[in-house]
C-alpha cells in the first residue's frame, strides 16, 4: 500500500485517542502557546503558533468524531483535508517544531500539543509528506542500521581508537553482563571521546557493559518522521540484541529522543514490556556518584552552564542528575533563567538537523538560546545530546560566540575522573 | 407577548430548555471524547499519573514562565475577565438565589458595591481581549466565528447585569427578562462551543500532567 | 332620568368649601403630575362638568375592586368625587336588581348614547358563555352590547385589565381582559388587585376635567399612577443597594426592615403607586407592613413562579428536568463514544505497516 492523503487521515483516525480529543475540545484560541515557542518568538510569524500546526488533523477529528461535524460531512457541508493542505502544512509540522514540548508546559487549559504533534506526523508520513532529509536518514537507519550511514568497520574503529587512548579494553558483544551500551551516530563520528570516557567511568566504577555490533545505534528516526512502524522497527532490534546478550539494563546515551524513543515509547512500539530496564546514562552516572563509585577531583574553575536536551529532561523527566553531577566537576555552574524543565531547545531536535530546507529557520529560532545565555557570560555549555552539541556549536559560530565552547557532561566528568585502577577490571558475568 | 409573559417564560420554560441543552450537550460531549479511549503504557512508570494530573489541573492556573507583552496581556486581561465573571456571577445575592432555586442551597453573598466594581473591570477586561483578539496577529490567525460568538454571548449577561443595577432609567421587567435569558443562551451555547473548557479543561489539565507525570515531569 | 346639576352643584351641596374643592383640585394637579396652573383649569372644569352616566360591568370578579373603591373610613373629596358620577348601573351598589336593574342599563345607554362612561371589573371568559352570566346575558355579549355606545372604557382591576386571577394557568374559562376584546374603543387599564382607590378617582377626575384619557403606558395603564416601579419608589431601597436582605419573615433582617427581594418581592418589575401614595390613605402598603409586593397590578403575575420565589430564581422544577437531561446525554453520548472508539478500532484493524519502500517512493 503506497501512501495517499486517505491513507495519512486513516492514520490519524487510528491515532485519535480521548486526551487529544479533550485537547482540541479544550482549545480557547488564545495563542499563548505561541510565547512558548522558539519558533515563534524568534520570527514573530504567527502561522509558527503550535496549535495552529495542527490545524488539518483537527478538522479531521471534527468530521469523524464530533455530531456537528459529521453532520456537516454528511450533509456535504466540510471541508475535506487535501494534498494541497498537507503540503502547506508539512513545513509547520517539521521545519517548525522540534518536539521541545514547551507548549505543552506553557497552555493554560492544559493542551498537550506536543503529543498531538506527534500523532500528526503519523499522518503526515502515511501520505507522503515529511522532509526529504528525514526520509533520506530513516531511510538509512532501517536498510544500514544508522541515519548517517555508519557501519560496524566506523564503529570499530573508533572502539580501537577508544582502546588506544584508555588503555582499556572495550567489551563488544558480550553476553551476561550488566549493561548494554548505545551510542548515537553522531557521537561515533564526532564525539567518539565518549567511548573512552565511558569505558573509564565503567572501569573504575566497576560496571560490567558491552556495547553490541548488532545494535548500537540508538537514535530513532522513526520517532522523528512520526511513523511508529518504522520506530519499532528499530526499538526491536535493541531489543532483540539486549534479550541475546541477557542484558539488565540497556543504557540509552547523550541522545535525546533516543530516550524517549526506547525508555518511553519503545515498549508500546513493539507490543510487550522489557524483560531489562532502559536507564540513561545521567542517570547512571547519578547512581554511581551516589554509591560513591564515582569520584572526580579537581574542578573547572570557569563559568559554565547547562543545556537542557528537551527530550531527555521535560519530555525525558531527567531534571536533577545532571546538575549533582555537574556541582562534582564545576566550581562556578550558573543556571539559565528559564532552566530544567522549562529551558529553551537547542532548535535541532525531533527531526528538524535533518532537515536542510529547515536550515534558515533553524538559525533563526537558535537566537533563543543565544539570548538566554549571551549575558552569562560563560566559557562553557555543558549538555547531554550530541544532536544539541552540533545545534549549539553552529549556533554559536554562527553567533560570533566562538569563545564557548559546547562540552558533553560525561566527557567532562571523565576529564576529573579519579583514575585509581591500574588495570582493566574484566568484565564480570552476571550470577 | 407582554414584557411580562417575556419574563415568565424564560424564568421558567427558557430555563427549563436551557438546563436540558446545557446537560444533554455538555455529557454527551464528555462521553464523545473520553470513551474513544486511551492506550495504557507498557513502559515503565517513573511517577504516579493520578498525583501529576491533579497537581496540574490547579497548578496550571499559576503564573506562567516567562512571556512576551502579548502573552502577559492574554494572561492578565483573561484573568481578570475570569475572576470577574466568576465573582459577579456567584457572589450577587440575587444569583444566589437563583442558584438556589437551581441546585437547592447557596452561600454568602459579596456587597453590592465589590459587585459593582467587578462587574466594570470585567466589562473593560472583556472588550480589552476581544481588542487583542482582533488586534494580535496571533490570535487573529486562530479565531474564527464561534470566537467572536461567544464573545457577544459572554458580553451580554454582564452589560445587562450591570445596566440593571446601575442604570434604573431602563425599562427593568424587559431587561431582565433578557439578562436572563442572555444568560440561558450562554448555556446552550456552551457544550457546542470552546465555551466547553470550562469543563473540559480539567480533564485537559489532569491528562497533560498524567501524560508528564508518568514519564516523572511536573507539568 | 338625567341630571342636570353639575358635578360642582352636587359638590357643594355636600358642603364642600370653595377652599376645600380648590384643594382637592391642586392635590389633584400634582398626583397627575400637571403643572400648578392647571389648578384653576381643573377646578372650572370640575364646577361646570355634567354628572357624567356611568355604567358599571362586573364579570368574572371577586367585587374586592369595588370594596376597594368604596373603602373610606372618613369621607374624602375622592369619595365624594365618585359619587357625583351618575352610577346607572352597578351589580352591588344599586338598589335594582332582575328586570328593573336590566332596564335602568338599557335607558342609560339609550338617553347616553356615545357619551356614557363604562366601567368593567373582571375578567371575561372566552370559552363556553355559560360560565359567567347576568340576567341570562353572557359576558361577552353584554360587554360588546354595551361598549358599543359608550365614550371610553375603564377596565377596573388586573381582571378587567389582563384577565387577573380567572386568566392564571390553566385558564379553565378562557378569561381575558377587556382589551383583548374591545378593540375600537379608548381603554384605561387601572390594574391592580386591587387598584388603590385614589387610583381609580384620580383617573375619574382626569376625565370628568379634561373629557380624555390621561397618558398611557405600553399596558394602557396610565402613566401617572403606573409609570414607575415599586422598586424605585421604595422606602427600602437603601437596603436593597447595600445588600441587606431579610431571609425570613421573623429574622433579624426582617425586624431591621430589611429588603424583601429574597422573600419573593415583586417590586422590580411592578409598576403602581403603593410606594408613595400607599393605602388606607397613605397608612402603609405591603412592603412596609413587612411582606414583598405580589406584583398585583402586572399581568399573569399568579403565573410568576409564586408570590414566595425570588425574581432571579427559576420558576422550573429543575429537579427532573436535570435528571432526564443527565441521563439523555448519557445515553446518547455513550453511543456517540462507542461510535468513534469503533471508528479508531476498524481504522487500526485495516491498518497496514508503512514501510522504508513507502517513504522512499513517496
Amino acid at each position: 500500500m503506497s501512501v495517499s492523503v486517505e491513507r495519512g487521515i486513516q492514520t490519524w483516525i487510528e491515532q485519535m485517542d480521548a486526551p487529544t480529543a479533550s485537547f482540541f475540545t479544550t482549545c480557547v484560541h488564545c495563542g499563548m502557546c505561541a510565547d512558548a515557542c522558539l519558533f515563534y518568538t524568534e520570527t514573530n510569524d504567527p502561522k509558527y503558533t503550535p496549535i495552529h500546526k495542527l490545524k488539518p488533523m483537527r478538522r479531521v477529528w471534527q468530521q469523524e468524531f464530533t455530531f456537528w461535524g459529521r453532520l456537516a460531512k454528511r450533509l456535504g457541508l466540510s471541508k475535506p483535508v487535501t494534498a494541497a493542505e498537507l503540503e502547506e502544512w508539512e513545513p509547520l509540522v517539521y521545519d517548525s517544531c522540534t518536539l521541545c514540548g514547551r507548549c505543552s508546559m506553557e497552555c493554560p487549559v492544559g493542551n498537550d500539543i506536543t503529543y498531538m504533534i506527534r500523532k500528526m506526523r503519523e499522518g503526515m508520513v502515511a501520505a507522503g509528506y515529511a522532509p526529504e532529509g528525514l526520509k533520506g536518514a530513516t531511510s538509512r537507519a532501517i536498510r544500514i542500521g544508522s541515519p548517517m550511514g555508519v557501519k560496524v568497520p566506523a564503529l570499530m574503529a573508533q572502539i580501537k581508537a577508544a582502546e588506544a587512548e584508555t588503555g582499556l579494553t572495550i567489551p563488544v558483544d558480550q553476553e551476561g553482563v550488566e549493561y548494554l551500551m548505545l551510542l548515537s551516530s553522531a557521537e561515533i563520528m564526532q564525539f567518539s571521546e565518549i567511548i573512552g570516557a565511558v569505558a573509564q567511568i565503567f572501569n573504575e566504577a566497576d560496571v560490567s557493559w558491552t556495547i553490541s555490533t548488532e545494535a548500537f545505534e540508538a537514535t530513532n528516526s522513526g520517532i522523528q518522521i512520526g511513523s511508529s512502524d518504522l520506530a519499532g522497527e528499530l526499538v526491536q532490534r535493541i531489543v532483540d540484541a539486549a534479550e541475546k546478550l541477557q542484558v539488565r539494563y540497556v543504557i540509552s546515551p547523550e541522545c535525546g529522543h533516543a530516550y524517549t524513543a526506547l525508555r518511553w515509547e519503545g515498549p508500546n512500539l513493539v507490543g510487550r514490556s522489557y524483560p531489562f530496564k532502559v536507564i540513561h546514562i545521567l542517570e547512571l552516572l547519578e547512581e554511581l556518584r551516589v554509591e560513591g563509585r564515582l569520584r572526580t577531583e579537581g574542578m573547572e574553575e570557569e563559568r559554565v552552564t547547562f543545556h537542557d536536551p528537551c527530550q531527555i529532561v521535560r519530555r525525558g523527566g531527567i531534571v536533577e542528575p545532571q546538575r549533582n553531577l555537574l556541582n562534582m566537576v564545576a566550581k562556578d555552574f550558573v543556571e539559565t533563567e528559564e532552566h530544567g524543565t522549562m529551558n529553551w531547545c537547542c532548535g535541532g531536535g525531533g527531526g528538524v538537523s535533518a532537515n536542510e530546507r529547515a536550515e534558515p529557520l533553524r538559525r533563526k529560532a537558535f537566537n533563543r538560546k543565544k539570548h538566554q545565555i549571551e549575558n552569562l557570560d560563560i566559557a562553557k555549555l555543558v549538555t547531554a545530546c550530541s544532536n544539541c552539541r552540533n545545534m549549539l556549536e553552529e549556533g554559536l559560530e554562527n553567533n560570533h560566540l566562538e569563545s564557548i565552547e559546547v562540552v558533553g557532561l560525561t566527557e567532562m566528568l571523565a576529564e576529573h575522573l579519579v583514575i585509581d585502577k591500574k588495570e582493566q577490571v574484566a568484565a564480570t558475568a552476571q550470577e | 407577548m407582554t414584557e411580562t409573559d417575556f419574563l415568565n417564560w424564560v424564568r421558567g420554560t427558557g430555563m427549563q430548555i436551557a438546563l436540558t441543552v446545557f446537560l444533554v450537550g455538555m455529557i454527551y460531549r464528555l462521553l464523545e471524547n473520553y470513551l474513544i479511549g486511551r492506550k495504557k503504557s507498557l513502559a515503565e512508570p517513573k511517577g504516579d499519573e493520578w498525583r501529576h494530573g491533579l497537581n496540574t489541573v490547579w497548578r496550571r492556573s499559576l503564573l506562567h514562565s516567562n512571556l512576551t507583552t502579548r502573552g502577559y496581556f492574554t494572561l492578565v486581561a483573561g484573568y481578570i475577565f475570569h475572576l470577574a465573571f466568576l465573582i459577579t456571577l456567584f457572589f450577587f445575592a440575587q444569583h444566589i438565589e437563583m442558584f438556589k432555586s437551581l441546585l437547592g442551597f447557596g452561600w454568602p453573598a459579596l456587597p453590592p458595591l465589590v459587585i459593582t466594581v467587578t462587574a466594570v473591570l470585567g466589562i473593560v477586561a472583556l472588550i480589552a481581549v476581544l481588542f487583542h483578539r482582533i488586534t494580535d496577529p496571533v490570535k487573529r490567525m486562530l479565531s474564527d466565528f464561534q470566537d467572536y460568538l461567544t464573545w457577544f454571548l459572554t458580553f451580554f449577561p454582564l452589560i445587562t447585569g450591570f445596566l440593571l443595577i446601575t442604570q434604573s432609567s431602563l425599562p427593568y421587567k424587559g431587561l431582565l427578562a433578557v439578562h436572563i435569558l442572555s444568560f440561558e443562551l450562554l448555556l446552550i451555547a456552551i457544550p457546542f462551543t470552546k465555551l466547553s473548557h470550562m469543563v473540559t479543561l480539567v480533564i485537559a489539565r489532569w491528562y497533560n500532567g498524567a501524560i508528564a507525570g508518568y514519564k516523572g515531569v511536573q507539568s | 332620568m338625567t341630571d342636570h346639576r353639575t358635578v360642582g352643584d352636587i359638590l357643594r351641596g355636600q358642603g364642600i368649601s370653595r377652599r376645600g374643592f380648590m384643594k382637592f383640585c391642586a392635590a389633584t394637579a400634582s398626583m397627575m403630575a400637571m403643572p400648578p396652573g392647571m389648578v384653576p383649569a381643573i377646578a372650572q372644569a370640575l364646577d361646570n362638568a355634567r354628572r357624567p352616566s356611568v355604567i358599571w360591568l362586573s364579570f368574572q370578579e371577586c367585587t374586592g375592586c369595588t370594596e376597594s373603591l368604596t373603602r373610606s373610613h372618613t369621607p374624602t373629596v375622592e369619595g365624594l368625587l365618585f359619587e357625583s358620577i351618575s352610577l346607572d348601573y352597578h351589580h352591588t351598589l344599586q338598589a335594582a336588581s332582575g328586570h328593573a336593574a336590566e332596564q335602568a342599563r338599557e335607558q342609560a345607554m339609550h338617553e347616553n348614547q356615545g357619551k356614557y362612561l363604562m366601567v368593567v371589573d373582571g375578567s371575561i371568559p372566552l370559552g363556553n358563555p355559560g360560565y359567567s352570566t347576568i340576567a341570562g346575558i353572557s359576558n361577552i355579549d353584554m360587554l360588546t352590547e354595551t361598549a358599543a355606545g359608550a365614550a371610553a372604557i375603564i377596565a377596573v382591576g388586573t381582571c378587567a385589565a389582563f384577565g387577573g386571577i380567572p386568566h392564571a394557568n390553566p385558564n379553565p374559562t378562557g378569561a381575558v381582559g377587556v382589551s383583548e376584546i374591545i378593540k375600537d374603543k379608548p381603554i384605561i387599564n387601572v390594574s391592580g388587585c386591587p387598584p388603590i382607590p385614589v387610583v381609580i378617582t384620580g383617573v375619574l377626575a382626569h376625565y370628568l376635567t379634561f373629557g380624555t384619557i390621561p397618558e398611557l403606558d405600553k399596558l394602557g395603564r396610565p402613566k401617572a399612577f403606573f409609570g414607575e416601579s415599586i422598586h424605585d419608589r421604595c422606602y427600602r431601597r437603601p437596603f436593597y443597594d447595600k445588600g441587606l436582605f431579610a431571609e425570613t419573615f421573623d429574622d433579624e433582617g426582617a425586624r431591621q426592615g430589611w429588603c424583601l427581594y429574597k422573600l419573593g418581592c415583586k417590586g422590580p418589575t411592578t409598576y403602581n403607586a403603593c410606594a408613595t401614595t400607599k393605602w388606607n390613605a397613605g397608612v402603609s402598603f405591603p412592603i412596609q407592613s413587612g411582606h414583598g409586593c405580589i406584583g398585583c397590578s402586572e399581568p399573569d403575575f399568579w403565573d410568576g413562579g409564586g408570590l414566595y420565589r425570588p425574581l432571579s430564581a427559576t420558576t422550573a422544577d429543575i429537579g427532573t428536568t436535570a435528571l432526564l437531561a443527565a441521563g439523555a446525554g448519557a445515553v446518547a453520548g455513550a453511543v456517540a463514544g462507542r461510535l468513534n472508539k469503533g471508528a479508531k478500532s476498524q481504522a487500526q484493524a485495516q491498518h497496514e505497516k508503512l514501510t522504508v519502500e513507502d517513504i522512499e517512493e513517496s
